[in-house]
């Protein structure tokens, strides 16, 4: 990791003091400070103090476990969006995805729109890991991708950027701090269990975010943006399925 | 007011009742949003993996629904952190007063095998304990096996399904044999857990519960129980 990395990955974390959790119980909750998703609340406290916990836990950035492949689970369950309706992506599919970009944008020193060839292209990591969805399945899947961090060394992350943007063709979005979006084990994944990532699972590109429930790990990647705050998007809470009542912070 | 009643006795302390109540009102909440959660997969699984699709080691008998998880799991991590931070002030003042060895550990003649005997054979013909100077054995090692190992096998078989604490801590892995075996054992736990909360509100019903309920609420209660009242040799 490099000395850059390593201190945004310092400063990422001490930016997450106990201000959340002393402010009122009433009133809403920074998970992070200066800019960072928001809930309001009781459960904005539970979250604010599960998130300070949990990064105290990983502050040395360990992985998680990564098995043989011969530990890859038979079922691997496909839930929510298994093949998108929207009519460029059922074009791209059509074409294998040869016409398929992936724009990385925002606080970026040279904004690009990578092919799913030049990703290939990219040095690779292949992890089989533990999947654990929010339902309580668990399953174990083997995953071969670019990781999120040189994706963004390449097009030079800038100072300012704290917060990566991502969002999938069927509408979710989602925003992950630079603690784990430059996590090692944090991949943009084209490959499942040695062949292409199949559609059901996202193809042609999935996060994997393995510190965290499944639900962070978005499928079907339609671009990513970086950014100093979230609390502009959306509602403010950081994500799509924050706004129908999950944490932000998916740890636990 | 209480005070004013002559004829009352201390019987618990401040911190015992508050304790005691905090983790009632977060026990519910965490038996209501488990039960939610356990109905998107009502099946309990050994080893790492586990799934609606996959073989089960118990399929329970419960409609599966997907909808619950949301609030769910909202109320079962609010719940169980005042859940544990009560927990731990617990087990701390109850170390520092000493009140875990005056009062719930069973004393030397309570772990004497014709007592214990005496003591099951109480609890089978339903004999409440008439008046008396301490808890029974049998209520003692059951307080003491809900603090000391349901509540700690609650805490880390739940802290085995978080992914974050176990990158932190695989050998929870190791500990459980598993992800879903931590499931499958968090609910176990939590129908033991159950199970003495079915016991313990039966034991306050059949032995003076107004009584009783007051002493966990003003802290002070009559010396005499309301309850039928068997002479026993260990009442001092």
């Amino acid at each position: 990791m490099s000395d850059l990395t390593r201190r945004r990955l310092v400063l990422g974390s001490s930016a997450l003091g106990l201000g959340g959790v002393l402010g009122s119980a009433l009133g809403s909750c920074e998970l992070i400070e200066n800019g960072g998703p928001r809930r309001s609340g009781l459960y904005g406290l539970s979250d604010t103090l599960t998130l300070a916990t949990q990064r105290f836990l990983l502050r040395d950035q360990p992985l998680v476990r990564e098995f043989g492949p011969e530990a890859i689970s038979a079922v691997f369950p496909t839930i929510n969006t298994t093949d998108p309706d929207d009519p460029a992506y059922r074009r791209s599919k059509a074409a294998g995805f040869s016409d398929w970009r992936l724009p990385v944008s925002g606080l970026v020193e040279r904004p690009a729109a990578f092919t799913l060839a030049e990703l290939r292209a990219m040095p690779a990591r292949t992890q089989v890991t533990l999947h654990a969805c929010e339902q309580g399945w668990s399953a174990i899947g083997g995953w071969t991708g670019v990781p999120l961090s040189h994706v963004l060394a390449s097009v030079g992350l800038k100072r300012e950027a704290r917060f990566i943007v991502i969002r999938s063709v069927d509408g979710w979005w989602d925003t992950y701090d630079l603690f784990d979006a430059l996590h090692p084990q944090t991949i943009l994944a084209y490959g499942m269990n040695g062949g292409d990532l199949p559609v059901a699972h996202g193809a042609p590109v999935r996060l994997r975010v393995e510190r965290q429930l499944g639900y962070k790990s978005l499928k079907y990647l339609a671009s990513i943006e970086a950014t100093d705050r979230v609390d502009g998007l959306g509602q403010g809470r950081g994500s799509m399925v924050s706004e129908l009542g999950f944490s932000w912070y998916a740890g636990i | 007011m209480a005070g004013r009643e002559g004829r009352s006795i201390p019987r618990h302390p401040l911190w015992v009742r508050l304790t005691h109540w905090i983790s009632t009102g977060a026990f519910l909440a965490l038996v209501v949003s488990g039960f939610a959660i356990l109905l998107a997969l009502p099946r309990l699984f050994w080893g790492e993996t586990g799934a609606n699709a996959a073989p089960a080691w118990i399929v329970l008998p419960l409609p599966v629904n997907l909808e619950q998880t949301g609030w769910g799991r909202n109320l079962h991590f609010l719940a169980a952190w005042i859940f544990v931070l009560n927990g731990a002030l617990y087990l701390l003042l109850a170390l520092v007063s000493g009140h875990l060895l005056r009062r719930l550990a069973p004393d030397g003649d309570q772990l004497r095998p014709r007592h214990v005997a005496a003591d099951i054979r109480a609890h089978l013909h339903l004999k409440g304990p008439g008046v008396a100077s301490r808890y029974n054995v049998l209520q003692k090692l059951a307080y003491l096996g809900v603090i000391l190992v349901l509540g700690p096998v609650m805490l880390l078989s739940g802290l085995t399904m978080s992914p974050g604490v176990t990158a932190a801590y695989p050998e929870l892995f190791t500990l459980f044999g598993g992800r879903q075996s931590a499931r499958t054992i968090h609910f176990l736990a939590a129908a033991l857990f159950v199970g003495f909360l079915l016991i313990h509100i039966w034991q306050v019903l059949a032995n003076g519960p107004l009584d009783l309920m007051r002493g966990m609420i003003t802290g002070r209660a009559a010396r005499a129980k309301s309850g039928p009242i068997q002479a026993r040799e260990d009442v001092r």
